[in-house]
């Protein structure tokens, strides 16, 4: 099925199998491997993007559900090449993470809380992630790498 | 609309997916390998909120997070508004429909015991409509006939001036599927005596299920206590490795007391 993806900012015109997941077609098809493969039934989050700003499990739709609409991944966040966001780099200083592999989902669901809520209590922030499963963190420094970029995002000149 | 009918009536293995937050990991786990799959989710008009004076119709696709976000469905229904933040996590009720919740008929599900509680009407493709209580069959069943298409819920407004409302559940986790779950909605009338009342429970039972409480209209609702486990007693409640028959009736007790509690001292807020 030949179909047209708006990922990250950029058209992309792919020929999938009619049932590819959007996850797989990201990874697969487009190279973008910063979306993470977890479960792929749903559970953990990790495959999170971002659908018309908003997250979404990626392994929950098929490529073809995301033609017309706006997608965002991981690679999508970053102001320029090597460079991180501000919600990026409050994850490394607060050690936001330890193997990595729920980040993307966490950082993107962030980025998406902290646009429509600049100010998020510590309640809404573990509301926000409570559908991103994390083994390794104990989510305590995950709650932290976002308060902290509320803060630095509410002190900057360019949100 | 025509055209998924169409698709359906020539193809039985077909299956309609609507926001997939249910079909998408069971294609994904092989539990079900429909030869189609047809997306709902563009249809035009079937996402539709329409708020009247004396219902409110929610189309099929609706996503759950459009219920969330109406501050005018939460005043026309303020038992979906409390119900609508159990289910699931923000993302997946990003995707997830109502339809797709009432369709696929989860004991658990906080939809289908709102629509139960409140006596509301499914809606279907050709203009019928199915009483919620005569909907949900069995655990994931439902009266919805071969080849027909789900397309809305109608929930009559309670207009009642001293009205309250409430829902809680208990699961595993915050999202995770309830074990056991209560809604309520009552009214009192002028001198605070009870007016109506319905109070359905979920999660414990193979289908949502409204308790008979008919004794307790005309009371204070201060002594509910009785004649909710009468109520429950001839239930039959589900067993899984989560929790067993006991502690879901008990669950479903101590509930039923909360969410009536709730909604009595909401309604006695009113005036
Ligand atoms: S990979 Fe999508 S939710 Fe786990
Ligand atoms: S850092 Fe390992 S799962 Fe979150």
């Amino acid at each position: 099925m030949q179909l047209t993806l708006h990922v990250n900012g950029a058209d992309h015109a792919i020929d999938v199998d009619d049932r590819t997941s959007l996850l797989d077609a990201l990874r697969d098809t487009l190279g973008l491997k910063g979306t993470h493969a977890g479960c792929e039934h749903g559970v953990c989050g990790t495959c999170t993007v971002l659908l018309n700003g908003e997250p979404v499990r990626s392994c929950l739709m098929l490529a073809a559900q995301a033609e017309g609409e706006v997608v965002t991944t991981i690679e999508g966040v970053t102001p320029a090449p090597g460079e991180l966001s501000v919600v990026q780099d409050s994850f490394v200083e607060t050690h936001g993470m330890q193997c990595g592999y729920c980040t993307p989902g966490m950082v993107l669901t962030a980025h998406a809380l902290l646009r429509a809520n600049p100010a998020p209590s510590r309640a809404e922030i573990v509301e926000a992630i409570s559908g991103n499963l994390c083994r390794c963190t104990g989510y305590g420094q995950i709650v932290e790498a976002i308060e902290l970029a509320a803060q630095r995002l509410a002190r900057s000149n360019t949100p | 609309m025509a055209q998924a009918l169409a698709w359906m009536a020539a193809d039985p293995d077909a299956r309609l997916l609507a926001g997939g937050q249910t079909l998408m990991p069971m294609l994904a786990m092989r539990l079900v390998r429909p030869s189609k799959l047809i997306d709902i989710a563009r249809i035009p008009g079937l996402d539709r909120l329409e708020i009247a004076a004396d219902r409110v119709e929610l189309g099929a696709t609706l996503r759950q997070v459009a219920v969330e976000r109406s501050a005018a469905l939460a005043e026309a229904v303020p038992l979906l508004a409390k119900a609508i933040r159990f289910v699931g996590h923000p993302p997946t009720r990003r995707r997830g429909t109502v339809g797709g919740s009432l369709a696929n008929a989860d004991p658990a599900a906080e939809l289908a015991l709102v629509a139960v509680t409140l006596g509301a009407e499914l809606l279907l493709h050709d203009g019928s409509a199915v009483a919620a209580v005569d909907f949900f069959l069995a655990p994931m069943t439902t009266a919805l006939p071969e080849g027909a298409m789900l397309t809305g819920l109608r929930i009559a407004r309670q207009s009642a001036p001293r009205r309250g409302t409430g829902f809680r559940e208990v699961a595993m986790r915050a999202g995770d599927y309830a074990l056991a779950s209560a809604a309520c909605e009552v009214t009192l009338d002028a001198a605070g005596r009870c007016a109506s009342l319905r109070l359905g429970i979920g999660g414990a039972t193979p289908v949502p299920t409204l308790l008979p409480l008919a004794a307790l209209l005309g009371t204070s609702l201060t002594e509910a206590k009785p004649a909710i486990a009468a109520a429950l007693a001839p239930l039959e409640m589900m067993s899984d490795g989560n929790a067993g028959a006991a502690y879901r009736r008990r669950a479903a007790q101590a509930l039923a007391e909360q969410v009536l509690a709730d909604a009595l001292a909401e309604a006695m807020r009113c005036n």
